[in-house]
């Protein structure tokens, strides 16, 4: 059985029909007259080969105009699959996602470069010696592999969390660019029996890090049907540019048929119009132009449409998650990846704030309510993430699942029927002959059955506000529990036959 | 058997089983006995009164309360349980009479005037009888004399006023004033309680006590009894 997660019954649309058109047209129009830019030249050849027009541009670095013809991007649309499947070390965490269906699944990311620990000292008021308090302090600090064993272990534990993604950067002083990735695969595959997406470091340790997943599912043939691993290549850089290597990976992943994201992200006002219509004719440009290079290269790919726009900070012209704007650039991205019948990797719940706290959880809230109700596949929403994502907080990631708790609720479908109704309508005529004409006798049969929302875990007692403190007990309970490892044999097998992995995340060498 | 019988009134309550009907907080004792069922299958056993309340009621109320207070149990369990012992009372009334076994005290409870709501005060008129007092509810917008009309006919030893209107709550000013003057006010304990009253505003009308929730309710109550 695959993961539910949280199927919108009708999901939030701003698009009309006609606007869905309009956007789909002007994308046309922008991939035929400019086209884009390809700085990889076998991304241009492939594309050349199947009847665009291509032409190099002078200068010093090499790169090539490319005009995708409207037919050819509508071929592509038809091959890519309208189901993608994800699949999990534990098969009950596989995610099917479809393309026209608006199930989210919850998925954390992305890559912080800064771990952000939590300590709550005690302070003694001045003139009262018998008045404590216990306050948050936050000591940022570069991430390790380390931090992300802890990340991938509490995340298996968080019960929203439906995929992961690695949360944080490791800066190790023994990791370089060679053994990174398979580092990365491995300790978080090897603390987490969820769905694994993740970004290449480098190209040459692709097929180390697909023979790995290959050693834990047992084969090829069972890395094609249970494929555990998956890839997100941020091949276009906008306006509407294809970035040599990360274009070079996003083919080889396809060659090699994983699943894989198309990413694009323009942020509005500096690489994309400042308007909507602008940003979306364009994202939809992008990210449509690499899923037509994906299926050229292997029809049949499995690819997600990868919208993650944002809107400029006015003051510095950085990325603000955190606008109203940059919720509606998604939720406009969820309805046209709908209406391409490609499931959509959307994104929610980035924070402005450096710190867990009041601001982080408005913000936050927000984009994570509204851009769920959209409905798309695979929303990476940014769970325990600060700082526009280059802060990760464990205890905020255990805050956000708590929220998101309740969002998931919020969004169950309505269950008013005829046998319901008339229940109700019984209990009604019941209640009203009583003297003290109160239902909360016909409370305790749906108590207990998953029918009312439950108490906010981290309610203060009394006037205190103790969320934060009681967030982090959970935080620490979550990390006393165990996970599954991957077994000794298999573990043994990979540290034999892909070099780099450090000694020290072989949990079986640790015990002996 | 009259051991077994009280064991199972015991687990009924903690279940809150009023009736053969109430499933319970799980399905274990679906269609089989109630509290109102077997408390009266133990009178006609002749089982003591004294034994059904102390070993199978109140026991039981104990256990529902370590339950709420762990967050095992919420409110409408409490409730349940507390209906179940109240109803198990109106059957053991006339037996506790005859016999003269006292009840914990009567306790007269009334919206006051003006105001009509009452979610509260019966959730604190369920739970004092659950709990073993002689609950009288006057019901909601009772005006004053009928409230001093009852005090001074009755006795109730205790009188639960209750106003949710910060509009309506000056009238619980008026029924200790009017108690005053009828000469009844030291005859009878009054706690006031509502979302518009506080402590402070309790002092200041004169009551004895001011409940936040009905469970206060249960412990001020006991508390005087404690102290005779």
């Amino acid at each position: 059985m695959p993961r539910a997660g949280i199927l919108v019954d009708r999901p939030y649309e701003r698009l009309t029909k006609e606007q869905v058109e309009l956007i789909h047209q002007a994308s046309m129009e922008i991939l035929t007259a400019p086209g884009l830019i390809s700085f990889n030249e076998e991304a241009a050849n492939i594309l050349h080969s199947h009847g665009a027009a291509v032409e190099s541009i002078p200068g010093d670095r090499r790169s090539w105009q490319v005009k995708i013809p409207e037919q050819l991007i509508l071929n592509a649309l038809d091959n890519a699959p309208r189901t993608v499947k994800l699949g999990a070390r534990n098969p009950d965490n596989t995610l099917i996602m479809q393309g026209d269906e608006p199930r989210v699944y919850l998925i954390t990311g992305s890559e912080t470069n800064i771990w952000l620990d939590v300590e709550f000292p005690t302070y003694v008021h001045k003139s009262d010696a018998s008045r404590e308090i216990r306050v948050p302090e936050f000591k940022p600090r570069r991430g390790t592999v380390e931090d992300l064993c802890q990340s991938a272990h509490v995340c298996e534990h968080l019960e929203m969390v439906d995929g992961y993604i690695r949360t944080v950067n490791i800066q190790d002083r023994e990791i370089t660019e060679e053994n990174k990735d398979v580092n990365k695969f491995f300790a978080s595959l090897n603390n987490n029996t969820k769905h694994f997406m993740s970004g290449l470091t480098s190209l040459k340790q692709l097929d180390n890090v697909v023979r790995m997943a290959e050693l834990i599912v047992g084969g090829k043939k069972a890395l094609e049907e249970n494929p555990i691993i998956s890839f997100i290549t941020c091949l276009v850089k906008s306006p509407l540019q294809f970035v040599d290597d990360t274009t070079a990976t996003f083919i080889e992943v396809c060659r090699r048929g994983l699943p894989v994201a198309v990413s694009s992200s323009p942020q509005a006002g500096t690489t994309a119009p400042i308007k909507e219509a602008g940003i979306m004719a364009q994202i939809n440009a992008e990210l449509l132009a690499g899923i037509t290079l994906g299926q050229l290269v292997k029809p049949g790919t499995p690819v997600l449409y990868g919208s993650v726009p944002v809107r400029a900070r006015m003051d510095t012209l950085g990325d603000s998650y955190g606008s109203v704007e940059t919720s509606q650039y998604n939720i406009d991205c969820a309805q046209m990846a709908r209406f391409y019948g490609i499931p959509n990797y959307s994104t929610s719940g980035v924070s402005d704030t450096k710190i867990p706290g009041q601001q982080s959880s408005i913000e936050r809230l927000f984009s994570d309510i509204v851009v769920a109700m959209s409905g798309p596949q695979y929303l990476h929403c940014a769970f325990g993430l600060l700082d526009c994502n280059s802060v990760f907080c464990l205890l905020q990631a255990v805050l956000d699942d708590a929220h998101f708790k309740m969002i998931k609720f919020f969004l169950r479908q309505p269950r008013i029927d005829q046998p319901e109704m008339e229940a109700a309508l019984k209990q009604i005529r019941a209640v009203v002959t009583t003297p003290q004409k109160l239902y909360i006798s016909y409370i305790r049969p749906v108590l207990r059955s998953g029918e009312i929302s439950g108490i906010y875990p981290f309610e203060g007692s009394g006037e205190t506000d103790d969320v934060l403190e009681l967030a982090y007990e959970q935080m620490k309970d979550l990390l006393a529990r165990p996970v599954e490892h991957i077994d000794r044999e298999t573990t043994a097998r990979i540290f034999e036959e892909i070099p780099g992995i450090l000694p020290r995340l072989n949990v079986y060498e640790r015990e002996s | 058997m009259s051991k077994d019988i009280i064991a199972t009134i015991k687990e009924n309550v903690i279940q809150g089983r009023k009736t053969q009907e109430d499933v319970g907080i799980d399905d274990s004792l679906a269609g089989t006995p109630g509290v109102v069922e077997l408390v009266q299958q133990a009178l006609d056993k002749n089982t003591s009164p004294q034994v059904i309340i102390t070993e199978g009621l109140t026991a039981g109320m104990e256990v529902v309360g370590e339950k709420f207070s762990t967050k095992e149990y919420f409110i409408p369990d409490m409730l349940a349980s507390a209906e179940a012992v109240g109803a198990a009372m109106d059957i053991m009334k006339p037996v506790l009479e005859s016999a003269n076994v006292e009840t914990k005290g009567k306790f007269a409870i009334a919206t006051v005037k003006g105001d009509i709501h009452d979610i509260g005060k019966n959730i604190v008129a369920i739970l004092l009888k659950g709990a073993g007092y002689d609950v009288h509810d006057l019901g909601t917008d009772v005006p004053t004399e009928k409230v001093v009309g009852f005090v001074r006919e009755e006795r109730p030893g205790y009188l639960g006023l209750s106003a949710l209107l910060t509009t309506t709550m000056i009238e619980m000013g008026v029924v200790i004033k009017a108690l005053e003057e009828s000469k009844l006010r030291s005859s009878v304990k009054v706690l006031i309680g509502g979302a518009a009253v506080s402590d402070e505003f309790a002092q200041e009308i004169g009551a004895d006590a001011y409940c936040a929730d009905a469970f206060a309710a249960v412990k001020v109550l006991d508390s005087y009894r404690q102290m005779g």
